[in-house]
């Protein structure tokens, strides 16, 4: 003999708080999202091994160099020997800045170092070589 | 086609009641995907790119510290990418496991980086990566001329 179920179960997931979820979702994403700032020059990172990440991207100041020994700094050029200036106002702004010098794998080293001297000048002491991941 | 009156009348009054307010709704079942669409085009545009490298402390300017001689271990980078560790030619992937041994015998060791103004950043960045490996935390650039 079958039974017949006599009340109905109703089964479903409620919906109604569902654009809620989806909003707080979205306005999550919306506010997390850092878009970038400044596109900087084509460059292609050197790899390597033992990279550290940088901390935060609010003490974060990139210097852009191409293979062509063109330096870039917020989108504008520099000569090598224009830096201290800029970088002396962003360390005085802002005593946690981290420099992070993006430099084409094909830059001369003649070039880098006329940086480092720059950034001496300018008391920006902590640099990090941006560099690629590399697998092996 | 004729024209008739009375159906014309007759549409009147319908029109009459059909003024009467029933409330007003905004439909809300599609709100979840119309949220839904907004969510997915900003998981596709963000670009969690992070930025990531090889660290380094510059020493300030006119900081400058005598050191003894036994405790300098010269390397040297030419144009042409070459490396020459203290004194001899080694290979780059070779390095770390020589620093490594180099600085087991001598703890105070400070490496010298020195970098010909030709050679590329890929070499110099791929020495300090080896000597980041070795754990050499005692790393100087040396000024190339």
């Amino acid at each position: 003999m079958k039974l017949k179920r006599k009340t109905k179960l109703k089964s479903e997931i409620p919906t109604a708080s569902m654009p809620d979820i989806i909003f707080m979702l979205l306005i999550f994403f919306m506010v997390t999202t850092v878009l970038r700032e400044y596109s900087g020059l084509p460059i292609s990172l050197p790899k390597a091994k033992r990279i550290e990440k940088l901390k935060s991207k609010r003490h974060t100041s990139h210097i852009w160099v191409s293979k062509d020994g063109l330096i870039s700094i917020e989108d504008k050029l520099y000569a090598s020997d224009g830096i201290r200036h800029v970088m002396y106002e962003k360390r005085v702004a802002d005593p946690q800045l981290v420099v992070s010098l993006k430099a084409d794998e094909r830059a001369k080293m003649g070039l880098i170092s006329a940086i480092h001297s720059e950034l001496r000048k300018a008391d920006a002491l902590k640099l990090n070589y941006s560099t690629k991941t590399a697998v092996d | 086609m004729k024209w008739i009156p009375q159906k014309r009348e007759k549409n009147k009054e319908s029109m009459t009641e059909k003024r009467r307010f029933k409330g007003g709704e905004i439909p809300t079942s599609s709100m979840a995907d119309i949220a839904f669409l907004l969510l997915i085009f900003f998981l596709v545009t963000t670009t969690i790119d992070m930025d990531k490298g090889l660290g380094m402390v510059l020493p300030a300017e006119g900081e400058e510290i005598e050191i003894s001689k036994k405790n300098i271990l010269n390397c040297l980078i030419n144009s042409s990418g070459n490396v020459l560790l203290g004194g001899e030619g080694i290979e780059v992937r070779n390095l770390s496991k020589t620093v490594r041994q180099k600085l087991a015998e001598n703890e105070k060791l400070v490496i010298s980086v020195k970098a010909h103004k030709a050679a590329t950043y890929k070499d110099y960045v791929a020495v300090i990566d080896q000597l980041k490996r070795a754990n050499a935390t005692r790393i100087s650039i040396a000024e190339s001329n």
